[in-house]
């Protein structure tokens, strides 16, 4: 497989962009000095292969469809933005609102995430190896939020039909979410998450606790008011 | 032995306590709840009604009225967008949702618009075909909520327009309550069918305007710098947040006053928070001016228009076009009296129904009931949109001409006055009768 290499340095990330977006033939990709720029690697909707070789900044690989996008550093606020399919792995951190309202694919983040992870998502399987930050799956709608480390403040605020499985800490639920039973159809589904993050045999499910809705906000009643 | 007898007074009913304010709150003491419903703001406030075109005379020319040329196109987006969208008259539809809206409303909508040359929007939870596919010109709303939001849609679009805030409702998001949570709304959604779902009021991934910045050059980065993206705004800050949707880069400013319709709000907010479009326009004009912004970056105002008269002062003060919501549903048939019987069974009467969120509008428009959507037939009301648009340029058009104007945008703030002090200083135009703006005596002291 012959590897095209974009130097963003010269080519900038309109050039990349374009040619990511004209070339959907071409199956792998080599992004040279990132440094940090925003909007690398947005809107693909091609069976590629990306690597980037440093740090991102805002919304990188944004809305992609079917791509597999590797950051060999960190990434800067709302990586994997509305995805809809394909991988996004982030070897390092990322900042906050990482795989906001993503429709579906997988991102994995190997280090921490910051605030507000998986805000708004509506069908992605998160799974961060670190820390995730505060007001976390905030309205998440659909899909797993998986944290192998603790989760900050307010946890799942106002969250819909999403999945929560945190091993460690939290610091505090949000409104309407609640720590819910493990049973064996949610342990599946975390092994599965597991396993496509290649952890299968490193971490053990049984570690895990699960949090979601109370589904007490889903029709608006006077008698939850101290709950808004 | 006669009695004194103490002659009482005439009835009367207080001012402040009159009886709308009495029933609500008696209705709140029943429900514990605060009141949702459709529509904008409707109580009395300044309103573009409020002034008048001076027309030709001594000092002007007119034109002649069916004859001479008039333009009323309008090209948006070219300031950064390779494909800008042209509109062979200034009046667009606003983003109204699939799911407040029925899908038929919506063709209708597209039908209409597309008849007479002009874009129409979508809304709170995505892009539908059936609009699609029935309007020429559409632009997509980027929203807090996200809902059906993706890259395949976003490349369809001819637009996009980012949504801080609508005008009714300045601060808030969306509403849509259970019983209009169909299937198809849920599944466009995300979301489980019958639940009550709030929209997000903050958009997920980005906070003030250097992020914004950031965010709209990856929707450019996307769609490959084709399309022209809009900013829509409720009128609150006109100046700052005008200016700083520039800053952002804004191809286009959309900027929405409080009468402004939404398709489901508490009352209080829509009466209470927000100013009246003829505040809004001048001070996000003049924002566009100070920054030598001018028509390179258009500006679309809307919340309340209903005429042509209306249309042609907003053009005057200074928009390159308006948008209209409210005045579309009326035109497709909401609130027509042919339905008086139904609204009254519904406690209300045509003309005030504003129930919008119950989804059991028998004008079959704002609804997700089959068999009340099945009322409206798309094609009809789609030929009665384009009637109505056609009078709204062509009234809008005569204005022009009466004013000795070539093309609806050469209305000026010089060819209007105000009826009363309020507008005057609103508008920035004399009253009516004398040379005075009130509040000009502080020009120069910065924005207001
Ligand atoms: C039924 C209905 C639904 C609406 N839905 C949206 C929406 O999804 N997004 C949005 O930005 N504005 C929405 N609006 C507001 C309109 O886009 C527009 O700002 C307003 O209707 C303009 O004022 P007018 O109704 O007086 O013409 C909605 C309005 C109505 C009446």
């Amino acid at each position: 497989m012959t590897t095209r290499v974009i130097d963003l340095a010269t080519e900038g990330v309109r050039g990349l962009n374009a040619a990511l977006h004209a070339d959907k033939a071409h199956k792998h990709w080599q992004v040279l000095n990132p440094a940090g720029l925003h909007s690398i690697a947005v809107g693909i909707d091609a069976p590629t292969t990306v690597e980037i070789d440093g740090h991102v900044g805002y919304y990188c690989a944004g809305m992609n469809k079917h791509a597999s996008v590797t950051v060999k550093g960190n990434a800067g606020v709302g990586v994997a933005e509305n995805m809809m399919s394909g991988r996004v792995h982030v070897l390092g951190d990322a900042s906050q609102a990482a795989g906001a309202t993503a429709h579906g694919g997988s991102l994995i983040i190997d280090g921490n995430a910051s605030a507000r992870c998986g805000i708004s998502m509506k069908g992605v399987d998160i799974l961060v190896k670190g820390n995730i930050g505060h007001m976390s799956a905030f309205m998440a709608q659909a899909g797993t939020l998986t944290v192998l480390g603790n989760a900050g403040d307010a946890l799942g605020d106002s969250i819909y039909e999403a999945k929560i499985f945190v091993r460690g800490t939290v610091a505090g639920l949000g409104a309407d979410c609640i720590e819910k039973e493990m049973r064996d159809e949610h342990k599946a589904l975390l092994f599965g998450r597991l396993k496509a993050a290649g952890l299968d045999g490193q971490v053990d499910v049984g570690e895990f606790r699960r949090y979601g809705s109370a589904r007490k906000l889903y029709n608006f009643t006077t008698d939850n008011l101290d709950a808004y | 032995m006669s009695s004194y007898h103490n002659p009482h007074t005439f009835p009367r009913k207080s001012a402040a306590f009159d009886d709308y304010a009495l029933s609500e709150i008696r209705r709140a003491a029943a429900t514990g709840l605060y009141d949702i419903r459709g529509g904008g703001a409707k109580r009395k406030v300044p309103h573009l009604d409020d002034l008048l075109f001076l027309g030709a005379s001594m000092s002007r020319y007119p034109l002649e009225g069916y004859r001479e040329k008039c333009g009323t196109n309008v090209i948006l987006g070219d300031r950064f967008a390779k494909k800008p969208i042209e509109l062979k008259i200034p009046v667009t539809i606003a983003g109204m949702s699939f799911g407040s809206l029925s899908a038929e409303a919506k063709e209708a909508l597209g039908r209409g618009a597309s008849a007479m040359g002009t874009s129409t929007t979508t809304g709170d939870g995505g892009m539908t075909p059936e609009e699609r596919g029935h309007s020429s010109i559409l632009v997509y709303q980027y929203l807090p909520s996200r809902y059906g939001m993706n890259p395949d849609d976003l490349r369809k679009a001819d637009a996009i327009e980012v949504v801080v805030g609508q005008g009714a409702k300045p601060g808030g998001g969306g509403m849509l309550l259970g019983q209009k949570i169909s299937e198809r709304v849920a599944e466009m959604r995300c979301l489980p069918q019958g639940i009550d779902q709030r929209s997000a009021c903050r958009h997920p991934d980005w906070t003030g305007p250097d992020d914004l910045e950031i965010k709209i050059e990856e929707l450019r980065e996307i769609t490959d710098w084709q399309k022209p993206i809009y900013v829509k705004i409720g009128a609150a800050r006109p100046y700052y947040d005008t200016a700083l949707a520039v800053k952002a880069g804004a191809d286009v400013v959309v900027l929405d006053g409080m009468q402004g319709g939404t398709a489901a709000t508490q009352e209080v907010f829509i009466e209470h928070v927000g100013l009246p479009l003829l505040a809004a326009i001048r001070p996000a004009v003049q924002a566009l001016q100070d920054l030598g912004m001018h028509r390179k970056v258009q500006l679309i105002v809307s919340g309340g228009i209903r005429n042509g008269a209306d249309v042609a002062k907003c053009l005057a003060l200074g928009a390159d076009a308006v948008s209209i919501g409210t005045a579309a549903l009326v035109a497709l048939g909401d609130n027509d009296p042919v339905h008086e019987t139904e609204y009254r069974t519904l406690g209300t009467t045509a003309g005030a129904y504003d129930d919008w969120h119950e989804g059991r509008d028998p004008a079959g428009i704002t609804t997700q009931d089959p068999m009340l959507a099945k009322r409206l037939d798309p094609v009809l009301a789609g030929r009665r949109l384009a009637n109505y648009l056609a009078v709204l340029a062509l009234e809008a058009q005569t204005i022009a001409r009466a004013c000795g104007k070539s093309h609806v945008h050469n209305l000026e703030p010089e060819d209007l006055v105000a009826l009363t002090v309020e507008a005057a200083a609103m508008a920035k135009v004399p009253l009516a009768g004398t040379d005075w703006i009130p509040g000009n005596e502080s020009r120069g002291r910065g924005p207001y």
